[in-house]
């Protein structure tokens, strides 16, 4: 599998963190090493296997949908700088 | 140690508002020589020492009157700053206890301070603490690491000389590795057994609370009042935990791989000298075996725990909570970016950036999906030896704790690659816990335990007759 500078800058425009390009190529010769051996996994026969998503098999915990106390406005806004009438302000969605 | 402990603070022969000033004072002291602390809790512990001795005097004590508590810093406290070690949570004080915090409070543990943890988890050896904190060092050398990523809680536990339970978290190793490397008791329940609410998840699938103590009998008393269904977590066990286990002919497996991998010779000469104490008491110790797990397991746990952290982590993006920049002007994508980029450390960032490939459309059915079926197949090679036996021992880690320089020299695959005695047991979720054995060196050595799914009593009951051996 090739790991190259671009595929790096995708994962990383994906993941929302910025690389200049000495980090580019640290973390290009970080991925080739930890991939390369997590290769071997290739080896195993997983036809018919079902995935573990959990640990343990759960039954999913439902709930009646009951309307509960919950954060409220005021709370909610105690930890940013970032706010007016009540609501976040947060950079913008469209141009 | 514990329960006179606490009984001493009810009968009154123990004034705990003048203990908890002089734990305090201690915790200062050990903190300004190891750093074991990212905050400790001085105001809030004692308020909290004078209203149980109120209840005290009211007849109305809690089972843990008076306990110390120690609580990893990616555990949600209160109107204490909860960071996971990292900056990018810096200022975060949250509104809520987790429930594992609901409980110890409402039983009159009194939490004394956060302790130090690499950022959001993501390390074997507290080394990857977020930018601006301190990497602690281990109580009996400083110039080595504690493990991690419980490291904090770890050190904590070895240097106090006051009766103190750490509260500690695992997702691939954490109690266990920092427990083996300090010298102290590290214990991991079943996955689901205590509540996840109000961790900061680092891998939902994997992340366990549990517990270090220096003595066996200390364990239950407050795995009692940590354990339990919970509505707010999902994934919480509804079955009780039965923590008396009094099986006449325990079988022990010893596994294979465990001695076959890159152990050093001083952890194979103490483990191997248990095992021979062990057969001299009368206990059968075969070998097993668990080829997957030991061959497959580190990628397994590494593709799994990064996809979950990957998208865990998205939360943090400099709105709401945590650290901020000035979003005005600027598109989601280009502050996101700005504020995760600047706050996040470099193992975050790989870890992120790791588990987003996993996932990522072309890569998924290769690598995080496959590495699913894998955890399927671990799980049936655990749940096969338990058919025959009722304890897996292996060490807990193939070496002894490294310096911190040498951990810098060492690569991320190959700061990856320690953990892969501790994996396994993680993977299944099964309870584990690590046990310090004899060791001819000045620094510790642990032997871990696994039992199978819910067995948490039989683990105690193992665990005890290594502690009588020693």
């Amino acid at each position: 599998m090739k790991i190259d500078l671009n595929l790096i800058i995708t994962i990383s425009n994906l993941s929302k963190i910025r690389l200049n390009q000495i980090d580019i190529e640290k973390y290009q010769k970080d991925f080739k090493e930890i991939l390369e051996a997590f290769a071997i996994l290739k080896e195993v026969n997983v036809r018919n296997v079902k995935s573990s998503f959990r640990p343990i098999e759960q039954k999913n915990v439902l709930r009646e949908d009951i309307t509960k106390k919950s954060l409220g406005q005021k709370a909610a806004l105690k930890f940013t700088k970032h706010k007016e009438k009540g609501f976040f302000v947060g950079p913008k969605t469209v141009e | 140690m514990l329960k006179d402990f606490i009984k001493k603070v009810k009968s009154g022969e123990i004034k705990l508002h003048k203990h908890i000033k002089k734990v305090i004072d201690k915790c200062k002291l050990i903190d300004k020589e190891f750093s074991y602390f990212n905050l400790i809790c001085e105001k809030e512990a004692i308020e909290q020492a004078k209203e149980i001795e109120r209840k005290i005097k009211e007849g109305k004590p809690g089972k843990l009157s008076g306990l110390i508590i120690s609580v990893k810093d990616n555990i949600c406290v209160k109107d204490v700053e909860s960071t996971a070690g990292s900056r990018i949570l810096k200022g975060y004080k949250p509104l809520f206890d987790a429930t594992v915090i609901e409980k110890l409070r409402k039983e009159d543990a009194i939490i004394i301070g956060k302790t130090s943890c690499d950022a959001f988890g993501f390390g074997s050896f507290n080394t990857n603490v977020g930018i601006g904190f301190s990497i602690p060092k281990h109580p009996f050398d400083k110039e080595r690491v504690t493990g991690g990523s419980s490291g904090g809680s770890a050190g904590l536990t070895a240097i106090a000389d006051f009766v103190h339970v750490a509260i500690a978290e695992s997702t691939g190793g954490s109690i266990e590795n920092p427990a083996s490397f300090c010298g102290v008791i590290g214990f991991c329940p079943t996955y689901g057994r205590v509540s996840r609410f109000g961790l900061i998840s680092y891998a939902n699938s994997l992340d366990k609370i549990g517990l270090m103590t220096k003595k066996v009998e200390d364990i239950a008393p407050v795995l009692k009042v940590i354990s339990g269904f919970d509505e707010k977590d999902g994934t919480s066990l509804k079955q009780e935990i039965n923590l008396k286990s009094k099986i006449s002919e325990l079988r022990i497996g010893v596994i294979k791989e465990s001695l076959e991998e890159n152990i050093a010779p001083e952890v194979r000469k103490s483990f191997l000298k248990t095992i021979e104490k062990l057969r001299k008491k009368g206990f059968v110790c075969e070998e097993v075996s668990l080829p997957i797990t030991f061959k497959y397991g580190v990628p397994t746990y590494y593709l799994i725990s990064t996809s979950e952290a990957s998208t865990n982590l998205s939360c943090l993006s400099g709105l709401r909570y945590g650290q901020e920049g000035d979003p005005v002007g600027k598109t989601f994508s280009e502050y996101f970016s700005e504020i995760r980029t600047k706050h996040f450390n470099d193992e975050s960032k790989r870890r992120i950036m790791l588990g987003t490939f996993a996932r990522m459309a072309g890569y998924r059915d290769a690598f995080y999906i496959r590495a699913t079926k894998i955890r399927t197949k671990i799980i049936k090679e655990y749940k096969r030896l338990f058919e025959q036996y009722d304890v897996l021992i292996s060490p807990t880690m193939p070496i002894i704790a490294p310096k911190i320089s040498e951990v810098k020299k060492m690569s991320p695959l190959q700061n990856y690659m320690i953990d892969v005695l501790t994996v396994g047991p993680n993977l299944t979720g099964m309870p584990h816990a690590t046990i310090p054995i004899e060791s001819e060196k000045e620094l510790p050595i642990g032997l871990m335990a696994t039992t199978d799914h819910l067995n948490e009593g039989v683990l105690l009951q193992f665990l005890k007759i290594i502690e009588d051996l020693q």
